[in-house]
């Protein structure tokens, strides 16, 4: 894609799909703990964060479409486009693991969420603008929960600081993804539409390694093997079982009511 | 016997500004913090409240069953301790 080719709307279109995708697979992935918690007030807030995510996917999805204006609802943009389409950063599409995985993901997409959100209160875009001040309170409550066991792990016993350090080795190859800036960012910064992923990163950068400086947990170095592209839609195998689970009943059965 | 529970916390809910806390139910919890959160996460989540209270349970002081009849019972007929027992005078308007 590159800027001749690309207009104002189809720039707007695909940046409300990164929004709206990242939190699309994070709730589908959350939503598969539901019953598998390891014990059951955990269990049901797993289930309500993946309830928030869904909830901000409909709400910037459903706006995607009527940016797009080509019919497209939120329903037929989560269940009708394949992997090659969708938008999500590369992290959210990685399986859950351990407990310590899942919450380790949640915690550095919610970290990048809360500032992203953060910025774009001020976009100049107003759905954009009351679409990020609604997420922002749920996005900081997720940090809440989740930092609070990213320090409970990292505190705890030798096993708990080894599964939580070794989901930070997992995960880190897709931390460059999260911040990686093509054309449809510039032009959505320079229109004061998107935030600046940049600045976003730094602001990032800074919570996350302040954390873990207080549990001791440590930032690996994989900078020749990250892995990048979800904005081209260069996604992990892991995707396409995800959408074929998420999207079965609509696809076997089109327009299915319940 | 190894018990591998958290220990349980007792949760209040607050549904309004100056409204009293009411017992909800419990949690399992390792310690303050995260009795709070989960006692937002299980019990908060269809507007119930504005505010939250979270007690170990093992400092609730409960009376015993067997105390009930020297407690309880003497309540039973002193039904001039109801302000329905009383008549209110005719042409008055402002009592509640």
């Amino acid at each position: 894609m590159n800027k001749a080719t690309i207009s104002f709307e189809e720039a707007l279109f695909e940046y409300c799909l990164r929004l709206g995708d990242t939190s699309l697979i994070m709730g589908q992935r959350l939503s598969e703990w539901c019953g598998h918690a390891p014990y059951l007030e955990e269990d049901i807030a797993i289930s309500n964060f993946a309830l928030d995510y869904i909830g901000q996917a409909r709400i910037i999805l459903s706006y995607a479409g009527k940016v797009e204006d080509k019919g497209r609802n939120e329903d037929s943009l989560a269940y009708l486009r394949d992997a090659l389409q969708f938008r999500n950063l590369l992290m959210a599409e990685q399986p859950n693991g351990d407990f310590g995985t899942t919450v380790m993901k949640q915690y550095l997409i919610g970290v990048y969420n809360f500032h992203l959100y953060s910025l774009l209160q001020k976009s100049k875009d107003s759905e954009i603008a009351a679409f990020a001040a609604k997420s922002l309170k749920e996005v900081a409550y997720h940090v809440r929960h989740s930092g609070d066991w990213v320090s409970r792990l990292g505190d705890g016993t030798d096993e708990s600081k080894k599964r939580i350090q070794d989901a930070i080795e997992d995960l880190w190859y897709f931390v460059d993804d999260m911040f990686q800036i093509d054309d449809v960012e510039t032009m959505l910064l320079s229109n004061g539409v998107a935030a600046d992923l940049n600045e976003v990163k730094k602001l990032w950068t800074a919570t996350v390694t302040d954390k873990f400086k207080t549990v001791s947990l440590t930032i690996p170095e994989v900078n020749n093997a990250m892995r990048l592209d979800s904005r081209k839609g260069n996604h992990t195998e892991h995707l396409g079982y995800i959408l074929a689970e998420m999207q079965v009943l609509p696809r076997s059965y089109p327009d299915a009511k319940w | 016997m190894s018990n591998t529970q958290f220990k349980l916390w007792e949760v209040f809910t607050q549904k309004k500004s100056g409204a009293p806390h009411e017992h909800a139910g419990s949690v399992r919890a390792a310690d303050a913090e995260m009795a709070l959160l989960n006692a937002r996460d299980v019990y908060t989540r269809r507007n119930e409240a504005i505010n939250l209270w979270v007690v170990p349970s093992e400092f609730i002081v409960a009376s015993s069953p067997e105390d009930s009849g020297a407690f309880f019972d003497p309540a039973n007929d002193k039904i001039y301790r109801n302000p329905n027992f009383y008549k209110t005078p005719d042409g008055i308007k402002m009592i509640s």
